[in-house]
């Protein structure tokens, strides 16, 4: 009952604000939307402190029968699993958070702020329906919300062009990892006859030999099943290939994309992953393959992220970095590993988002850092925050980020997989350039002298306290979660803490390996990131006129991440301009001329016949009598010939 | 000799004589209302009097009654009553309320029902006559007007020189068969092979005199001038009543004295159908004029149910019956609509002059509507379900050429039919029409809600004309 008021309360005051929005007003409709919120983050932090410590029975909660269609079932019902509660715990924790702030960082907005806080609880409504589903179907449905919400969030702005596209691009990319993501649970229910978890994970053992043949090639359905559905969640968690929507979606308002980048949409697809890990697990090519797609994001979103000057863009590429992580565990069947890094990682990245939100909100709504520098004496607590945000997410101990990203590199470390290997030398170099962009980030926005003209200087103060508040209790999460949970989520206690909800295969012992590395394995990740934040200072405080010289001297290198590796361009010229040009043909030589050709020629003709037709009815008695007897002998003749 | 099979007709004709007395006598000022009034008693009179008749051949072979005939009876009294209560405020805001209109009316109507049992090539053509020449002054019954007058001339003239074929083609019939009554023509000619030329000959002048009537490509020539010439109401008449009669006596020879040549004759009637829906589809586009835009669709329509009678079937007959009934009903609707057009007392028949009726009389815009997408036989109401049966009857005996040519002419048709709705609607509204009276709202709410609700309950009608096409095809 609790966990269901968790799930659904988003919803009632989604529909409230966003309904009754108009009449009731702005402010009734945020107390509303927060006042769920608050409700749904009690029932779920509840829950899952339950699960932790008390060991509270897990039931799946049944709600309704949805498709009943031969052998095709699917209901709404709300797991109740390990999985699900700690994704429900920490979504509605932090969406709370992000309603509370968001009340601060939007009280300028020009818009009717209903819109916005019915979108957000719509939004945290979607993914709790994605992380409690029970069933693929109802995971997609929660999928698509989530796609759905964020093209509304991303697009909130909607009189912006850039914003329009930022929506447009994020829908289209997510649409391919979509597909992939759909054929692979129709290939599942192809292979289990069943798209409920309970049956698809009884069932694992009788399938694992099961082959899957297309065009005369032969795969194991497991392997199959497992790429297809990692290339739909490369699509939603901004895997290389597929992440280009993520750095623009920081186009709608910053408390957005701390939604977007902490809570919800791009942790759905590690989740699918740790979700269907008992698929995953026998499938040991398909976690090679994201093991390297995992560790090639988490390197090449960290080299990109060293070279931007906006401020979000430079944390959105860290999302994307880290979301590489994440994979490279997953990748490496240590989902606890994963699932941990997901959770520490939405509390410091949700307090990076929303400490740049509000440095921005000091600055006037600037976001270029070279317009900044000399804040910190101005805005001390945000500033502060930055730090803690920052040492969490560059992994100094004892922030959250040092327990769960050294885990992800032990056990990349400890697979002993060739994949596994590229994934720990990949998210080394990563460690060392998230820590360098980090302090980058801090010295260029808060160090130095002030860039920013005096009108600004003068304007620029600490936020309310609305808005601090939520900063200073995701600073606590992003201290503390590395500790308190290692235990439970990868130390001894990882077995009761999971009971059953992530799977691995019997001689998979990652975990138990991890205890047992050369010491030099779990020094390099803190060695690494102090590498990277020691270079920070001396490129940016001490010695400012190594960047330009490096710019220089490596002027490639630059450019290329810079330019964000060329994707943007890449994708414009291998995909935008050819379906431009295809769609515009179709529509001025296939619908325009073709198509609507043929009804306007016949309708000219028929109006041209028309035209002549009438000529014949000139009034005069004679010319009518002779048509008529032109009609006799006609008439005669024809009788005459067909006798 | 079982003379009481034509009471129907004897009580018309001494009502129409009696009306005629009192009109000429009672010198009250509005006697020609008194006279319609009285007219349309008679036309109730008779239309008892035909529910209550049985069925026979009487005058010798000369006259018959049969389920057929009562048919096309009812369907001709109902459409003249409806053109009658029609015309009387029309005449009047006119300005030549006489009471000689309903009379000649109710002759005409006498000779109409004629036809309808004529048995006989002389009956046939006495029931001809009688209505033409009734028709013929009621075309130029508004003699001040220039228009009308042609009209009423050019219709006379034609007529005459249709008729003028029809009776020549009777002689050849009579001249190589040696009889005129139907049951032993049909004999004559019951060996298709061994028929001789100059009945043939006759036979199609037979035909050509009556698709004169119906207005049927290329006899049609009359029909535009003189649907925009006459007075609206006689418009409604030419277009509903002498339509029935003409169609019905068509049947009734095709497949009854000519029955067995039918399979010969087909191909004429389809030649014949085929223009008439072509020339009714395009000629119709450019038309201005709302009342000659009618003329063409009818001439269309006549072509449709002619494809029932090229099906030669009882369900091509029963096909035509229907769709005659709904024929008249949705004509007599919209041309209630074209009655009411008039603004400051005078009339106005431009189709850009409705502009603005959506606006200014939601009511009388609503029926219109109902009307045009009817026409053009648009699902759900009852145009549709005429060409329906009708294209049905076609398919059931393989002509899907017909039946084709007959939805694609639809297609042209529906297009100048929505055009009038989008006039209505969209086009700059234009001053409001003058109040129309309570006859004509009467008219087009009885017709319009038929149209609309036909298909909530066909059995009746579908049941009636099911038992006609059954005693036609014997």
């Amino acid at each position: 009952m609790m966990y269901a008021i968790a799930v659904f309360s988003p919803l009632v005051g989604c529909l409230i604000a966003g309904l009754l929005g108009r009449s009731i007003g702005g402010r009734a409709a945020q107390g509303v939307t927060i006042g769920f919120m608050i409700l749904a983050a009690i029932c779920g932090v509840t829950a899952f402190v339950e699960n932790t410590w008390y060991d509270a029975e897990q039931e799946t909660v049944p709600l309704l029968s949805w498709v009943v269609s031969s052998t095709l079932h699917a209901d709404w019902a709300l797991r109740h699993d390990t999985l699900s509660v700690t994704m429900v715990g920490m979504v509605t924790f932090i969406a709370t958070l992000i309603h509370i702030y968001s009340v601060g960082y939007m009280a300028h907005d020009a818009y009717p702020v209903y819109r916005f806080f019915s979108y957000l609880s719509l939004f945290t409504f979607a993914m709790l329906m994605l992380v409690t589903a029970d069933n693929l179907l109802q995971l997609f449905f929660g999928w698509e919300g989530v796609g759905l919400a964020s093209y509304l969030l991303i697009g909130y702005w909607y009189d912006k062009p850039s914003a329009c596209a930022a929506a447009i691009k994020a829908m289209i990319v997510n649409r391919i990892g979509d597909l992939a993501f759909v054929v692979g649970i129709a290939l599942v229910f192809f292979t289990f006859g069943s798209i409920e978890f309970p049956a698809i994970f009884g069932a694992i053992e009788q399938h694992q030999n099961d082959l899957y043949g297309l065009f005369g090639t032969n795969f194991r359905a497991y392997e199959v099943i497992g790429v297809l559905l990692f290339i739909g969640a490369m699509g939603k968690s901004a895997q290389i290939g597929l992440h280009t929507w993520l750095p623009d979606a920081m186009e709608g308002p910053t408390p957005v994309s701390a939604l977007i980048h902490a809570a919800t949409m791009v942790t759905a697809g590690v989740f699918l992953m740790a979700r269907m890990s008992p698929i995953m697990s026998y499938a040991p090519y398909a976690l090679a393959f994201v093991a390297v797609i995992g560790g090639t994001t988490a390197f090449f979103a960290a080299t990109i992220g060293c070279a931007q000057t906006d401020i979000k863009r430079v944390i959105a590429y860290s999302t994307c970095s880290q979301l590489g992580y994440m994979f490279v565990a997953a990748g490496v069947a240590a989902y606890q590993a994963s699932i941990f890094h997901l959770f520490t990682h939405a509390f410091f990245k949700a307090l990076l988002f929303l400490s740049a939100g509000s440095v921005i909100h000091a600055v006037s709504g600037e976001q270029d850092m070279r317009k900044m520098g000399g804040l910190w004496r101005h805005i001390p607590l945000t500033y502060t925050m930055f730090w803690v945000g920052s040492l969490a997410l560059g992994g100094v101990f004892p922030f959250a980020g040092y327990y769960s990203k050294d885990a992800i590199l032990e056990a990349s470390y400890a697979s002993g997989t060739l994949s596994g290997m590229y994934g720990f030398w990949c998210g080394l170099l990563g460690a060392f350039l998230t820590a360098f962009y980090s302090w980058r980030l801090i010295i260029m926005t808060f160090h130095g002298k002030p860039r920013a003209d005096h009108h600004v200087m003068e304007h620029v103060h600490e936020s309310p306290f609305v808005m601090t508040g939520p900063l200073i209790l995701l600073a606590i999460g992003a201290t503390v979660n590395g500790f308190v949970f290692r235990r439970e989520f990868i130390g001894e206690g990882w077995p009761e803490f999971w009971r059953g909800a992530i799977v691995i295969t019997a001689n998979n012992h990652v975990l138990e390996n991890m205890e047992h590395l050369p010491g030099w394995v779990g020094l390099a990740p803190t060695v690494a990131g102090l590498t990277g934040i020691a270079l920070a200072y001396l490129a940016y405080m001490f010695v400012p006129s190594i960047p330009p010289a490096f710019a220089r001297v490596f002027r490639p290198i630059y450019l290329l991440a810079y330019n964000k590796w060329y994707f943007d361009e890449l994708y414009d010229f291998l995909f935008v301009r050819p379906t431009f040009w295809l769609a515009r043909n179709l529509w001025q030589i296939g619908d325009a001329t073709l198509i609507d050709g043929a009804p306007n020629g016949m309708a000219e003709i028929a109006a041209g016949s028309s035209r002549q037709v009438v000529k014949i009815q000139t009034g005069s008695i004679a010319v009518y009598a002779f048509v008529m007897l032109i009609g006799v002998v006609l008439l005669l003749g024809l009788y005459m010939l067909v006798r | 000799m079982n003379w009481q099979l034509a009471w129907p007709e004897i009580a018309l004709a001494v009502c129409g004589m009696a009306i005629l007395i009192f009109g000429v006598l009672w010198k009250g000022r509005s006697n020609a209302f008194a006279c319609s009034m009285l007219t349309a008693g008679a036309f109730l009179l008779a239309a008892l009097l035909v529910l209550s008749q049985g069925g026979g051949l009487g005058y010798n072979g000369l006259f018959v009654v049969d389920p057929f005939s009562s048919y096309l009876k009812l369907l001709i009294l109902a459409g003249a009553a409806l053109s009658l209560i029609l015309s009387v405020d029309w005449n009047e805001r006119e300005g030549f309320q006489r009471f000689e209109f309903p009379v000649l009316m109710l002759f005409s109507v006498t000779g109409m029902m004629v036809m309808a049992s004529a048995s006989n090539l002389m009956t046939l053509y006495m029931g001809l006559e009688l209505q033409s020449l009734a028709l013929y002054v009621l075309a130029a019954f508004n003699r001040d007007d220039a228009r009308s007058s042609e009209a009423g001339l050019k219709y006379f003239v034609l007529s005459a020189l249709a008729s003028g074929l029809l009776l020549y083609g009777i002689s050849l019939c009579y001249g190589f068969s040696g009889t005129m009554n139907f049951a032993d023509l049909a004999k004559a000619a019951a060996n298709p092979a061994g028929v001789s030329p100059g009945l043939i000959v006759g036979i199609v002048f037979v035909l050509v005199g009556l698709a004169f009537k119906i207005s049927a490509v290329p006899f049609h020539m009359w029909t535009p001038d003189v649907y925009e010439g006459a007075p609206t109401p006689v418009t409604l008449f030419f277009a509903t009543s002498p339509k029935v009669a003409a169609m019905g006596l068509l049947l009734r020879v095709m497949v009854g004295p000519f029955g067995h040549l039918l399979p010969q004759l087909q191909s004429l009637i389809v030649l014949i159908s085929i223009a008439s829906m072509v020339l009714g589809a395009l000629a119709a586009i450019g038309q201005t004029n709302i009342k000659r835009l009618m003329a063409y669709s009818s001439i269309g329509h006549m072509g449709y149910a002619l494809i029932g009678l090229a099906a030669g079937t009882t369900e091509g007959i029963r096909g035509v019956l229907i769709y005659l009934v709904i024929y008249v009903f949705m004509t007599v609707a919209t041309f209630a609509g074209i009655g009411a057009m008039r603004r400051n007392g005078r009339t106005i028949e431009k189709i850009s002059d409705l502009a603005g009726l959506g606006r200014n009389d939601p009511m009388l815009a609503l029926i219109l509507v109902i009307c045009m997408f009817s026409l053009a036989g648009i699902p759900l109401l009852s145009g549709f379900f005429a060409k329906l049966y009708i294209f049905l009857a076609a398919v059931q005996v393989g002509m899907w050429t017909l039946a084709v040519i007959g939805v694609l002419t639809s297609v042209i048709g529906a297009f100048y039919y929505i055009r009038v709705i989008k006039v209505m609607y969209f086009d700059q509204p234009e001053a409001p029409f003058d109040r129309r009276p309570a006859s004509l709202s009467f008219v087009a709410v009885a017709a319009g809600l038929f149209t609309t609700f036909f298909f909530v309950f066909p059995a009746p009608i579908i049941g009636a004309a099911q038992v006609a096409a059954k005693a036609l095809l014997g």
